[in-house]
Parts: structure tokens; sequence; C-alpha cells
């Protein structure tokens, strides 16, 4: 019981209450006795203490305040117990789920191609902190310096990894603080559809602050669909990392439809001739709550084309943010880039920003980008209800039709069908 | 019967309708000319309830109902429809589903069970064929990539599953090839009957020799200048309006 107690204490709040509860697990953290990871572990966490969470002074989080985190501390996640947890329906034909923050075997099954980090620790030599770096990103090097749990994918070349749910579940009953950290890596020509879900249940607030590491070597595809649904009172900040080789691919697809304060930031970087990458993504941000897309991507190779389309619909008194920026090397010739973000104002007290960032350095480039902002078109409405629709329904098809055409480019049936499923009948469940 | 008194709108302070007098027997087509401005799309639009008109007199009842005091969904539930003179492009929602939340929607509020996908299609079909639809036309957004022609007839397509008791058909015949203006012409006879009206607003005399009114008003400067029979229409064609200025 004393245990518990001492496991579950809130630190003192910001970034001091981090490094505080560094000191406390550090001899307890998964990976002790490994030397490469306890020295990886504590340059993060030397890292982390001179950055701090990041400010509004920063330019990427310029519009993203994580004020929140500084109101009060967080505690650690009790084990978990066998208690029954409400779980969404599976998205994919096989799953595996963390409780917070913890591989769950007995709620995962056995045949994904997943294991838990946590008890992987000596497979991971060489692909943890291979791409995630904690200079300028200091969420990820608190990553590295406290994460307990994750999924680690390793797929051989050629190797078809299907198509996998990872369902990470927050039981929001107490203000914990968790950091999953899952590593991908995809041998040549290998294949993996991997829908990614965060979910929270409870009212609780807490953190939930994963990073994902994926190396896509050549010829290999991977299609990643995040879906985000927090609790209400949850604060969702992920940091993904991928790298793709030669005519590899990486297609993502993040979805926020949850949390009080919500940031995605992806870092992804063509490394090799003719890879490609889709970085499209939907935000349902609705009264009270902020969403937030960032994207770095980085053109570092030649004849790389790359799309993103970012749809966000916006309602009640809320925030959304969108900030890509592609940067195209010198070396990037032929580079072909389209970037478009739309969003969807649906209340006067809703606010968008929205950043698109194009710096290239290449000369033989095609690169597009476009940016819209509007409200529901009057026009379209009135043709619905003139049919005999009602009129929140006929708002939700117009807000439906808005998202769907980003939710489009994902081409792997199972995860539109697990993306459709989330954006169907939002707005009538929020407008409710 | 759609009846109308006294009717006046205005929009950003302008008045474009000026006393309206309108009466439409159930069973009757009836059609309303008058030179461009003269108040015969805002009169549909007042009558199937889009916003930015303000009413400020008299009255429009259909069956009894107070129009202008109904939401424009429960405009339709009560058996208006409007025929766009520019129908709205939807992109993002197919065509099918359009018109099946449609007609479901009027279905539940009049308590009549709702139609499931198939039962919907094979409705749809059929009534496609009858008006030279392609089917691939369900499967597309809303008017979306529809030539002027495939809007107008998809006009006509919604007011055939639909069914409405009254029909505002708002210049359906713009735009329209002498082919293209038969069927639609033959897809608002097809629903004649002692049940349905119409009010047929046009321009030119052309659609009314296909869609034979049973009176014919002219509308000049937000009101009803002149009523007669189909006779009218051809006076109409052969002197101008400017000979019912005149008179």
């Amino acid at each position: 019981m004393n245990a518990v107690t001492e496991h579950n204490a809130l630190t003192e709040p910001g970034a001091a209450g981090f490094l505080q509860r560094f000191e406390g697990l550090r001899a307890r953290l998964p990976g002790r006795g490994l030397p490469w990871l306890e020295a990886m572990r504590e340059a993060a966490a030397e890292s982390f203490r001179e950055q701090g969470f990041p400010t509004r002074r920063v330019e990427a989080w310029k519009y993203t305040d994580l004020a929140p985190l500084k109101e009060a501390g967080f505690g650690e996640a009790l084990t978990p117990v066998d208690s029954a947890i409400p779980l969404p329906r599976a998205a994919a034909p096989r799953r595996v789920v963390f409780v917070d923050g913890r591989f769950s075997a007995e709620l995962s099954d056995p045949d994904a191609p997943v294991r838990s980090l946590a008890r992987h620790l000596d497979a991971a030599e060489g692909l943890l902190g291979s791409l995630a770096r904690n200079d300028g990103v200091p969420l990820a090097a608190l990553n590295t310096a406290l994460f307990e749990d994750g999924a680690l994918i390793d797929l051989a070349d050629g190797e078809d990894g299907g198509i996998v749910e990872i369902l990470s579940v927050v039981r929001a009953d107490r203000p914990v603080a968790l950091h999953p950290r899952h590593l991908v890596r995809l041998g040549a020509g290998a294949k993996l559809v991997l829908i990614e879900r965060a979910w929270g249940h409870g009212e609780s607030r807490y953190l939930h602050s994963p990073v994902l590491e994926f190396q896509v070597a050549a010829d290999a595809h991977v299609t990643h669909v995040r879906i985000q649904q927090e609790a209400r009172a949850g604060i969702h900040l992920s940091t993904v990392f991928a790298k793709v080789a030669e005519k590899g691919t990486y297609d993502s697809f993040l979805l926020h439809a949850g949390a009080r304060l919500a940031r995605a930031e992806a870092h992804v970087t063509l490394a090799g001739p003719f890879s490609a990458a889709h970085l499209d993504g939907a935000q349902l941000v609705g009264d009270g709550q902020h969403a937030d897309c960032t994207t770095f991507l980085d053109h570092a190779a030649p004849d790389c084309p790359s799309r993103q389309t970012v749809k966000t619909v916006l309602a009640g008194r809320s925030r959304g943010v969108f900030q890509g920026k592609i940067h195209v090397h010198q070396i990037a010739q032929r580079t072909d880039g389209y970037q478009m973000n739309q969003a969807l104002l649906l209340s006067d007290q809703a606010e968008i920003d929205s950043k698109p960032q194009l710096e290239i350095y290449a000369d033989d480039v095609k690169c597009s980008h476009g940016a819209t902002v509007g409200a529901l078109d009057e026009t379209q409405l009135f043709y619905l209800r003139s049919r005999g629709i009602p009129e929140a329904q006929a708002r939700s098809m117009l807000i439906e039709a808005f998202l769907l055409d980003a939710v489009e480019t994902v081409r792997d049936e199972t995860a539109r069908a697990a993306l459709v499923e989330v954006v169907s009948g939002w707005w009538e469940r929020t407008a409710a | 019967m759609l009846k109308i008194e006294g009717l006046r709108a205005e929009i950003d302070g302008k008045e474009i309708l000026k006393g309206i007098d309108l009466e439409v027997p159930t069973g009757e087509i009836h059609a309303i000319m008058g030179p461009n401005g003269s108040g015969k799309s805002t009169l549909s639009y007042v009558l199937s309830g889009r916003e930015g008109y303000e009413i400020t007199g008299g009255s429009a009842t259909f069956d009894g109902h107070d129009l202008l005091g109904m939401e424009p969904e429960e405009r339709a539930a009560a058996g208006l429809f409007l025929a766009f003179q520019y129908p709205v492009e939807l992109p993002g929602v197919g065509n099918a589903n359009f018109m099946r939340t449609a007609l479901n929607a009027q279905r539940r509020a009049k308590g009549e069970p709702e139609l499931d996908a198939m039962q919907f299609l094979k409705l749809a079909r059929a009534r496609m064929k009858e008006l030279s639809m392609p089917e691939d036309m369900l499967k597309r957004g809303v008017n979306v990539g529809f030539s002027g022609g495939e809007k107008k007839r998809n006009e006509v397509l919604q007011m055939a599953l639909l069914k409405p008791a009254i029909a505002i058909l708002d210049e359906t015949d713009s735009g329209l090839d002498i082919d293209a203006l038969k069927i639609v012409a033959d897809g608002v006879n097809a629903m004649r009957g002692p049940d349905f009206s119409a009010l047929v607003i046009t321009h030119y005399q052309r659609l009314l020799d296909y869609i034979v009114p049973d009176r014919v008003h002219v509308l000049m400067d937000g009101r009803i200048a002149r009523s007669g029979g189909p006779e009218l229409a051809h006076q109409l064609e052969a002197e101008g309006y400017a000979s019912v200025e005149a008179a």
C-alpha cells in the first residue's frame, strides 16, 4: 500500500516535476543495466533539463501554449489492475492494447507482429533513438528519459505485417503522465498498415505523450493512421519521426478528435530517391478544445513526391493550428510537393492559425500550396434544407463532405473505415 | 391550394415584391412570366424559405399551412418543392446519398417508413431511365461536373422522387437545348394530376409549348400585372413585355 501511494504521488507542476520524477524512477525504469540505454536516458534528461517545456517564444510553439502543464503536477500510473476497461471496437483484425502505457498481453492478439518494448529492449538497440532527437524537441527528450513501454514492430525484408491496430488506453481517473515509445522498422520491401489509436476514458486531466520512430527501408510501404480520441480533460502531445529510404513510402493520416489540448508533431525525412510521403490529416475541434497539427517534411533526396491535405473543423470557442514546413534540400531536384490546408469555422469564437512554410534550395522543383478558411456555404445549406433535410443533419452532411475529401486519400479500406467511423456524426454529437 | 395575398418582400432594404396576389388551385399548373428583375426568382425563394429576404407584408399559405412561418425543411415536408434556377453543387456529397437522405427525411416527417439503400436505388433507377439520365450520375457528387442540362434533369429527378404537392420551377428551361427541354417537360407532365400543382417561372414562352399551363401571370416590377390563359404567353412572345406595360 505504501508503494502504491508513493508511486501515485503528484510531482511539482511543470518541467521540474518531470525531472523530479526521473530522479525518483531512474533506478526502476525498464532497461536498467543496459549501458547504452542508461546513457541515452541520462543525456535525454539532461537535454530536457536545459530546454524545459517549449514556450510560445519558440517559433514552432507560437500558437500552442503548454501552460496547462504548469498548473499542477502529474502522478505515475499505477500498475494496471484487471478491472474491466471499456475498449472501443477494434479497427483492425489484429490489435494490441496498452493500458496506461503498459502492454496488456491479456487484451492483445498474440498473432500481431508487435512486441512489448519494455520486454525486448535488447532488440531495440540501434533502433531506439535512431531518429528521435533531443535538441529542439524537448518532448522527445522527456519521452526518452521516462518511457516505460511501447510497441516494437520489426519487419524483415519483404515481410507483410498486415493491418495492425495499436490501442493506447488511458484510464483517466487520476492525473497521470504517460510517455509511451513505439518503434517501427520495415525491412526492404516490407509492408504494414498501422492504425494507432489513443483513447481516454474518464474525467481527470492527464498527459499522454507518445513518441514514435519509423525506419522505412527501400521499397517498403507503411500506412500510418493515427486516431486521437483522448478523454475531454486529457492533454495529448505526440511526436513522430520517420525516415524513408529509396522508393519507400510513408503514408500517414492524423485525426484529432479528442483531448482538451492536443498537438501532433511529425518530422519526416525523404532520404532516398523516389521515396514518397503523405502527411494528411483532419482535426475536429469542439468547444473548449485546442488541436495542433505540425509537420516538418525534409525532401533530402531527388525525385520524391509528397502530398499533404489537412482539414480542420472548429466549433464553439476553440482553436486549431496547422503548421506545415516543407524543406527542399539543394540535392532534392525534381521534388514534387503539394500542400493544402483548409479550415471550416462553425462559430464566431473559433480560431484557426495556419502557417504553411516552404523552404526551397533546389532549382528544379514543383511545389504548390494553398490555404482556405471559410464558413459553411449558406446556399448549399439552403439547397439541402429545401429538400426536407433538417438543418442539423444538413450541416452535418456538409461538414462530413469537407472532411471526407481528406480521408479519401487513405487508400487502405480498413484504415479509411476506422477514420470514417469517427468523422461520421461528429457534428451531431458535438452539437447535441 | 397555394394562396398568396398582398405579399411584400425586400432584400437589403430594397423592395422587390410589392404586393403579390396569386392563387394556384390544386391540380393546376400556372406560369409566371416576366422580364429580368421583375421579382420572379425572389418569389420562388421567399416561398421556399431562403434566408436574406425580409417579409414586410402579406401572406402565403399552402393547403392552409402558413408557409412564411415555416423552416425550409418544414415547407418541403408540407409538399413544397423548388427546382433551382442554378442547382447547387455539393462536392463530397454523393447524389444517391443526398436524394435518399432527403426522401427519408420527408418520409420520417410524414411518419412513413424509411427506404433502405436497395429500395431507394430501385426507385431512383426507374425514374432516371424515364429522364434519360446515365446511372453514374447517382454516384457522382451532387451536381459536381454536371452539364447545365444534367443539373436541370437532376432537379426534375429529385422532384419525381420526392413527389411534391406543389413544385416551383424557377427558369428550369434556361440553358437547355430542345431535347433536354422536352425531357424536362415530360418529367413535369408525368407529375400532372388532381393532387399536383406547379408554378412554372420562365422568361420565355418556349417551355410553355411543352408544359401547357392552365393560367399565365405576368410579373412586372414586383406585382402581377396581368393574368390570362395560355394564349397570353403567345401574345407576350409576339409583342413583348412592353405591351403589358402599355395596357
